[in-house]
């Protein structure tokens, strides 16, 4: 497939990166916050985002909601359709993330799919992520030798670009995904899509092993995670952990009081 | 053309600009696993032979042609040959396809198999192939689709297999591949993803092609048999594109040849109900692999519409996509009333009943032997049979009332 590009700017200067360093000297690690951009409205969206941050959150990701979102269950499934449904466009991302960053902080990351970034051109792309103040994607179905035009992208703009490394992925592709990543290597936990789980899978915990003798040194454990408990085992072995689903049905059932509620009690597992 | 040109040699990951791999990393060890072991059994000469010998005990395979002249008198009079797909074991194209993806699985050690079903006609083969080796089955198919092929339904359920209703998004096919790609996330170590069209991502489209090749190859040297000459034309409905790619592909490198894929139009393309990809789509990323498909201009697949369960999707294989970049095959729409006008044409003039898929075929057969002449020969791949649509066209015709009674 393509040739693998070496990344301009050294991990450290990434602010998605320097974040979750932080987060690592001051406390256990860092915790990753998702919620979809339009759910259950654009300025609902926005206040959830924020009340995140200020309840101890450390790096946004913010979901562009898509017609056929394959790596996720059923509760963001569900949020997205609904954002869809209301009307929300693609445009309104950057406006969540200037409005967001306008108010807080701490760095905001888009997870898209890659047809929209596609379809609006990835220049173009990367220069309104760049004006609006955002930090950089997660793209969960694009892998590293599939994405030459993105890495040139990112690499034009500084942005951070987060790729998935998965428990059946080879060593080879574990290094693929370490070097050309900027921010962190999001860490799949388990096989399988988003949604909690009641136990975290082994393969976290050996995957972020292996991450680790590859050279990886900014690892953020996803998919599956819910709870303090689990946020502070994740910690114990990972640079962060990222919280989706929960979230999204905090922010479902009792809107942006109860997502910043659980923002704070999931906070308290990354204390040291 | 010369040989060292040929149509017939690509191999993927890309048809041109289309194709490739656009798949969670979850799933590329699955997708490289399969690679290595389609490349290993496409080498060995133990795996055509498995093959064939099902096709020939199981299938029926050679598939017949036959001549329907009462038809194709309202064709301008040009001569139309069927191929006869319908007539396989299971009532369509796709168990070639699904008999080579099992004997792989079997070879990888994986013992279930997962499909995703449109009109029912992948699911049941697939639920036949599972059954014959002795494989667990899960099916993904549509709420929508569950309801208006309730048949076949019943039918993957008699064979053992576990038919999973679909409710996301449109509940209907690119909705029951959704589930599918999220099972086979979830269970790859066991599980092989029976993908039944030839999209999704690399090898799919190269594999399924290979698996469907046979259909073509055939019909050439029976058309050749027959006639003493090629056709001038041969047509095949489009949804995923598999029964075209499967008699389209022995004929790519004959220039002489006319190579006709009909789209469902739906409503028409000019509404916003149909699911016409290529007539209407735009380059993009679904399911996998770049290709045609219909999408706003966020890049949001836009939903489709067609009375045939098998030909509703917004998207296409990207081979089909490259064809008609490069101008070799032509994409064609075909209305839903048109179809069910050729549905009927052939159930009274022949004594033969189409899948509704296969009707737009039959619709644009009609056209092209009008344009052409009665001096044309036209192959039509008559893909599959029409039981599992009985319900669907009686009501259409009013055989049948809105219960699925008789009428008086």
């Amino acid at each position: 497939m393509t040739d693998v590009q070496t990344p301009s700017r050294p991990l450290a200067a990434s602010p998605v990166a320097s974040a979750i360093a932080t987060a690592n000297t001051d406390r256990a690690g860092a915790l990753v916050g998702y919620l979809p951009v339009g759910f259950p409205d654009l300025d609902t969206s926005i206040d959830a985002a924020v009340a995140l941050v200020e309840n101890g959150v450390d790096v946004l990701e913010l979901g562009l909601p898509y017609s056929d979102p394959v790596m996720d269950g059923p509760v963001i499934q569900a949020a997205t359709v609904k954002a869809l449904e209301g009307g929300i466009r693609l445009k309104d991302a950057f406006t969540a993330v200037e409005r967001i960053r306008a108010r807080v902080d701490a760095p905001v990351l888009l997870m898209t799919y890659w047809n929209p970034v596609l379809q609006y051109g990835v220049d173009r792309f990367a220069d309104d992520l760049v004006s609006a103040g955002g930090a950089g994607l997660i793209t969960p179905d694009l892998t590293v030798d599939s994405g030459a035009d993105w890495l040139a992208a990112s690499d034009r703009t500084g942005l951070d670009r987060v790729f998935l490394a998965a428990p059946t992925s080879t060593d080879e592709r574990l290094r693929l995904a370490i070097e050309n990543s900027r921010g962190f290597v999001y860490t799949v936990s388990t096989m399988g899509i988003t949604g909690a789980r009641a136990d975290l899978d082994a393969a976290a915990r050996s995957l972020v092993a292996r991450l680790r003798e590859q050279g990886g040194d900014s690892l953020c454990v996803g998919i599956g995670i819910s709870t303090a408990e689990q946020i502070a085992e994740i910690l114990g072995y990972a640079d962060g952990a990222i919280v989706g689903s929960a979230l999204v049905k905090a922010l479902s059932d009792g809107g942006v009081p109860a997502v910043g509620r659980l923002a704070a009690e999931l906070a308290a597992g990354t204390r040291r | 053309m010369t040989a060292t040109t040929s149509l017939r040699d690509e191999a993927g990951p890309f048809f041109g600009d289309f194709g490739g791999r656009f798949m969670p990393e979850s799933l590329i060890a699955a997708l490289d696993e399969l690679d290595a072991a389609y490349q290993l059994a496409k080498a060995d000469p133990e795996f055509h032979r498995e093959l064939a010998e099902l096709g020939r005990t199981y299938t029926g395979r050679p598939s017949i042609i036959t001549e329907v002249p009462r038809f194709a008198k309202h064709a301008g009079g040009a001569r139309i040959l069927l191929k006869r797909e319908d007539l396989n074991h299971t009532g369509s194209h796709k168990i070639n396809n699904v008999l080579g993806q099992a004997l792989l699985a079997k070879r990888i050690g994986k013992n279930r198999l997962i499909a995703e079903t449109g009109a029912g006609q992948h699911g049941v083969a697939t639920a036949t192939a599972a059954a014959l080796f002795g494989m667990e089955c899960v099916v993904y198919m549509g709420e929508v689709d569950t309801e208006r092929q309730a048949l076949n339904v019943a039918r993957m359920r008699l064979l053992g297999a576990e038919v999973i209703p679909v409710t996301s998004g449109t509940r209907t096919l690119k909705d029951a591949l959704n589930e599918a790609f999220r099972d086979w996330v979830a269970n790859v170590e066991s599980t092989h993803y029976l993908l039944g069209t030839v999209a999704g991502p690399h090898p799919f489209p190269v594999m399924v092609r290979d698996f469907v090749k046979v259909i073509g190859e055939e019909a050439r040297q029976q058309v050749i048999d027959l006639t003493g000459a090629l056709p001038d034309a041969v047509t095949a409905c489009v949804g995923g594109g598999s029964n075209a790619i499967g008699i389209f592909h022995a004929f790519l490198d004959d220039a002489s040849v006319g190579l006709y894929g009909y789209e469902a139009a739906g409503d028409g393309v000019d509404t916003l109900k149909h699911a016409a990809t290529i007539t209407m789509g735009r380059p993009g990323v679904l399911h996998g692999s770049r290709s045609m498909m219909l999408q706003d201009d966020d890049g949001q697949t836009l939903d489709s519409h067609s009375i045939s369960a098998g030909l509703d999707y917004p998207g296409v294989g990207p081979e089909h996509a490259w064809l008609s970049s490069i101008g070799r095959a032509n994409y064609r729409p075909i209305t839903d009333e048109a179809a069910m006008a050729a549905f009927r044409l052939l159930c009274t003039t022949e004594g033969i009943i189409p899948a509704i898929e296969s009707a737009h075929a039959l619709a644009g057969t009609l056209e092209l032997g009008r344009e052409l002449g009665p001096d044309a020969t036209i192959l039509v791949n008559l893909s599959g049979r029409g039981d599992k649509d009985v319900e669907t066209a009686g009501r259409y015709f009013d055989v049948l009332d809105e219960q699925g009674n008789i009428t008086a």
